[in-house]
């Protein structure tokens, strides 16, 4: 078991990570591995021993047909792994707590803590069909698949998902957390060595599933800074329509900045109602708190179906097959339906080359529902409440 | 062909041409072989003149050594698909880097990955274990059958509809490419609108009654029906496993139905359970799929966990170390497999004492699961080991099962879990108990029992190179696995970039035809065994000098099992009733009530696979004509009254004697 581990020991990234909350697991994973081992290694060795000594030819071996009970071996036999666990399990408890990756982080790397007058950098994702969108909201821009932070700055992920469930995961940086529609999970880490580190998904999520990975950019502080002036520089604005555009399923994206960013637009996708006309899930939550919205409320009804946008506009994900959205199994010889993971791959992956359908859809309100993020609640019985309807920030936070 | 769509859309529902996947060559390609298999297959038996002996014999047998069999056959069968599918993926995972992409479109590859796990799972690994335990404990408890004869075979012939539906789905249509617990919303109308995951939830709704129904009554059987004397706790620990994973599919298949049936009204009539949106909540059904899919594992290990048992006291000519510690454990895995659910899921972001919390409990398992080990390694001591092949598994199963219970315990620390999970090291892990656990466990159980079932023991050579493969192959195919984990891959991807990952696949595909080798030896083991019958018969009954009661009564044994109930008085009663030197009775026979043939199952299964046909497909008046023909089939069963007979005395007695001659010869 140990002997692939350090074979592998040159390029296995989840031993040898570049950021602490990685080093730390990688850490646990070596102490647990070795405590085990203590039990591990005995049993198998006497496995052998015992199958190889009391095989049939072996006249000498003592034969005893009854013996079948011993209270002595007993004991060690339900105690000795039961040490174990409870060593095991206080770990199990203290480094779960420790690492739990929604606790701040408390320190830089073993050696330093984390400076008093740190301020953690905040990234909000969103798993896409199948991109990553990253938003810096201390910065004002956003970028497409390309990940960067300054290193021994704390990072704090805010996740979410626009479609189906994914899992966030850079290796090198920190565990995995799941992407979902509608809920915000978090992580907190730090990176510490400059370098280019793999991230992708970890959640299989459909057809585009397998190139839906990124860059992630250890950097100077410089350099980092350097990064969001070219980003600013090269970078077009994001704005609902082009977030609408974005969204459209798509196979292996290319690295796009975007300079500017709607106000909100990262709460409104967290709420579900980047689509205008949709209703924010926190509008939903309080007319909920406030005793829900009684008879009235079917009129909401269309204004919380969300899952359906794809398929209605044409742009569905890649498991519609025919009849269902009525057009043909993929696979067959015509290239309008090949995967475009099948297609010639494009020669270098260019940035903000418009890789959305253009005429984009402008989502399913109802008639006459305002265009806003989040529209007045239709129902009257929460008249005198509807004036905080677009105080949207606390999302479904877990 | 219609001019008018209606009428093609009322009579067909969803199913047109284009359903057929004529333009995948692979299909085509298998679509022919099965075709022409079955014309042979068909053939053959017209021509042997066979169909009025399968359909008397065995289709609507209620025997349940028959039943027992014709599981085994369903799920060899369904091991070859299955393994054909695990073939296919690791191919295209050493072939698709960089430029090339493999053979395999995601489309393809993501049906390929689900189809693997479906079928190992439900319709390789549970029928299998299924067959063992209805052929076995019975016989074990000194029964002439089990408690509900007929519903035997219905449970039998709901698994084989399932079965059934999952191959259509490879040559009508598609199958889900959800993976194998197809979670939503990915496998919600809005995501996966096509027939794929409609195929997934019949298939498992179909076989899920089956498997369901089969558990009462296994349970019935180990509590009204055993010989008198045998005591809970001097019952084989075959026979307690077999009573301690069919209590947990009792307990935990009704939540995988239920959870299914909340899928399906997503799907089929716009409820919003596992949506994103209109107030779903996925992570529900993630919660209620590993509430079910938890103990299912411990469904497939615990059965597996007694025939090593039989198998490490038989062949080392000793009493099991520690019978009593093994029943205490053995419960004490049933209990806790309910308490460990959320381990599947660790980063879904629940809290950290809700994630420790359930770490832990999932390390405890550990505990029992280790002293059952100790207690095989003591057996050993002592013994005298006769290395027979099912032995060979045996020792392979201790050595390999540690390593993998290992890296489970690694995996229930939740921090590591984060780096780990949904990666290679966890389809390492998991393919390391299952095949070094289940798979393993499974095919030294065919080994012991296939003498009692024959009546002439499989070829050893064949045997031993069968072992040698799956061990080595496995070691090769899973290993390199554990590595690509540590290299932070993560699973269900059919293309990489990075060429420093492909020695590793070019291993793990070495390994998967060393295991593809395993398993032509084991069908290679089947054909020289028939050829050289006659030398391997066995007329004693006892071809290993077993210790439990399926070895007292003749091989293969008569269809009452037993001319005399037997009575009961030590753990390891046929070694007890050897040792004071048990004689056959030569008369004294009785008239033996037995229960009567049936087609009800048979008919009644056939029904309802049309049923989810149509359903699949929204062929609704075929639903409803199925629906109503089912209840009707079920209300004409119970104007049934011919369901026993006599075997008279005279029958038994020739047979009795008849079998006693042959062994004296």
């Amino acid at each position: 078991m140990l002997l692939p581990v350090l074979l592998a020991g040159c390029n296995a990234v989840v031993m040898d990570p570049a950021g602490d909350i990685a080093v730390q697991q990688r850490n646990l994973i070596v102490t647990s591995t070795v405590l085990m081992l203590l039990i591990i290694v005995p049993v198998i060795t006497l496995t052998l021993l015992f199958a190889w000594h009391y095989r049939a030819e072996n006249k000498k071996a003592t034969y005893d047909p009854e013996w079948h009970h011993s209270t002595r071996l007993e004991v060690v036999i339900w105690t000795a792994p039961l040490m174990i666990i409870i060593a095991l399990g206080a770990i199990t408890w203290l480094s779960t707590h420790t690492l739990d990756p929604y606790r701040p982080l408390t320190r830089l790397d073993s050696s330093r803590p984390l400076p008093a007058d740190a301020k953690p950098l905040n990234v909000q994702v969103v798993a896409l069909d199948w991109k990553w969108l990253f938003f810096y909201p201390d910065h004002g821009i956003a970028t497409v698949n390309e990940l960067a932070a300054p290193v021994d700055v704390p990072i704090a992920f805010h996740i979410t998902s626009a479609t189906v469930m994914n899992s966030f995961f850079i290796p090198a940086l920190a565990g995995q957390v799941y992407a979902m529609a509608g809920m915000e999970t978090k992580l907190h880490a730090v990176i510490n060595e400059e370098g280019t580190y793999n991230g992708f998904s970890a959640n299989y999520s459909g057809s585009g599933f397998s190139r839906m990975n990124f860059n992630f950019h250890g950097m100077t502080r410089q350099g980092f800074d350097q990064w969001v002036e070219k980003v600013k520089r090269e970078g077009s604005a994001l704005d609902r329509p082009a977030y609408l555009a974005l969204e459209q399923p798509k196979e292996d994206v290319p690295v796009q900045y975007f300079s500017r960013v709607e106000d909100g637009l990262y709460t409104a996708i967290l709420n579900m109602c980047a689509v205008p006309g949709k209703m924010c899930m926190a509008e939903m939550h309080h007319i909920d708190s406030m005793g829900g919205a009684g008879r009235e409320s079917h009129e909401n009804r269309e204004r919380l179906r969300y899952d359906n946008r794809l398929m209605q506009s044409g742009h569905e994900a890649s498991a519609a097959t025919h009849p269902a959205s009525g057009r043909p199994p993929r696979g067959g010889g015509d290239g309008d339906v090949q995967p475009e993971g099948m297609r010639p791959r494009p020669g270098s992956p260019a940035v903000n080359q418009p890789t959305t359908h253009p005429d984009t859809p402008q989502g399913h309100a109802m008639p006459g529902a305002p265009d806003t993020v989040a529209p007045p609640q239709l129902n009257n019985k929460t008249d005198s409440n509807n004036t905080d309807t677009n105080k949207t920030d606390s999302g479904q936070p877990r | 062909m219609f001019s008018d769509i209606d009428l093609q859309t009322f009579l067909f529902g969803r199913l047109t041409w284009a359903s057929i996947p004529l333009h995948e060559p692979i299909l085509i390609a298998t679509f022919t072989a099965v075709v022409l298999g079955g014309l042979a297959l068909v053939a053959a038996v017209t021509y042997y003149r066979a169909w009025g002996y399968l359909w008397r014999e065995w289709i609507t047998s209620v025997d349940h050594k028959r039943i027992g069999v014709m599981y085994g056959i369903l799920a060899i069968i369904m091991l070859l698909r299955g393994f054909a599918d695990a073939i296919m993926m690791l191919t295209q995972k050493a072939v698709a880097f960089g430029p090339n992409e493999g053979y395999l479109p995601p489309h393809h590859f993501d049906q390929v990955f689900t189809a693997h796990g479906v079928i190992m799972i439900f319709f390789f690994a549970m029928p299998m274990v299924t067959a063992v335990m209805n052929y076995v404990m019975p016989l074990q408890i000194g029964a002439r059958d089990v408690a509900f004869p007929f519903l035997n075979n219905f449970s039998f012939w709901m698994t084989a509809g399932g079965a059934f539906l999952t191959m259509v789905s490879l040559f009508v249509g598609e199958f889900a490419r959800t993976g194998w617990l197809a979670y939503p919303p990915l496998s919600g109308p809005d995501f996966s609108p096509g027939v794929g995951v409609d195929y997934y939830i019949w298939g498992l709704q179909v076989a899920g009654v089956g498997t369901t129904l089969s558990g009462i009554n296994l349970i019935a059987t180990i509590v009204k029906m055993r010989a008198p004397g045998m005591t809970m706790m001097k019952m084989p620990i075959f026979t307690w496993t077999t009573l301690c994973t069919n209590v947990l599919i009792v307990a935990a298949f009704p939540v995988l139905t239920a959870t299914l049936a909340l899928l399906s009204l997503d799907r089929y009539v716009g409820t919003h359970f596992f949506t994103n949106d209109l107030g779903g909540n996925p992570m529900m059904y993630i919660n209620l799929i590993w509430i079910w899919g938890h103990p299912e594992v411990y469904i497939l290990i615990l059965p597996c966990f007694g025939i090593y048992s039989e198998i490490v006291s038989t062949y080392c000519g000793k009493r099991l170390f520690g019978y009593a510690s093994m029943v205490y454990a053995t419960v004490v895995i049933t209990i806790l497999s309910y308490l460990v659910w959320l381990h599947h899921f660790f980063t879904m972001g629940s809290g950290a004492s809700v994630n420790a919390f359930f770490g832990i409990t999932t390390m405890i398992i550990s505990i029992p699961t280790g002293a059952k080990i100790f207690n095989w390694l003591f057996t050993m001591y002592r013994g005298r080991i006769r290395f027979e092949v099912p032995m060979l598994w045996t020792v392979g199963f201790m050595v390999t099962f540690v390593i993998g219970g290992m890296t489970g315990v690694l995996l229930a620390v939740p921090p590591a879990d984060f780096v780990l999970h949904n990666g290679l090291f966890l389809v390492a892990h998991f393919h390391n108990v299952i095949i070094g656990g289940v798979v393993f466990g499974l095919m030294a159980g065919l080994y012991y029992w296939f003498p009692k079932v024959t009546g002439y023991r499989l070829d050893p050579f064949w045997g031993k190179m069968t072992f040698w493969f799956w061990l080595v192959g496995f070691y090769f195919a899973f290993m390199p696995q554990y590595v690509l984990g540590l290299m932070g891959v993560t699973r269900r991807l059919n293309h990489f970039e990075d060429y420093a990952l492909q020695p590793w696949y070019y291993a793990a595909t070495f390994g998967a035809l060393l295991i593809a080798l395993g398993i032509g030896s084991f069908i290679v083991q089947l054909a020289v065994t028939f050829l050289r019958r006659e030398q391997l018969r066995d007329l004693t009954g006892d071809p290993w000098h077993g210790r439990t009661l399926e070895w007292s009564t003749s091989s293969p044994p008569p269809p009452y099992n037993f001319a005399f109930i037997p009575i009961v008085h030590e753990q390891d009663a046929w070694w007890d009733m050897k040792r004071r030197g048990h004689v056959r009775p030569r008369d004294g026979y009785r008239p033996i009530h037995m229960p009567k043939n049936t087609a009800a199952g048979f008919v009644l299964s056939a029904i309802s696979t049309v049923l989810a046909f149509a359903l699949i497909w929204y062929i609704w008046w075929l639903a409803i004509v199925s629906f109503v023909a089912l209840i009707a089939a079920a209300i004409a069963h119970t104007f049934n009254y011919r369901r026993d007979y006599y075997i008279p005395a005279e029958e038994v007695m020739s047979f009795e004697d008849g079998r006693a001659r042959a062994a004296a010869e």
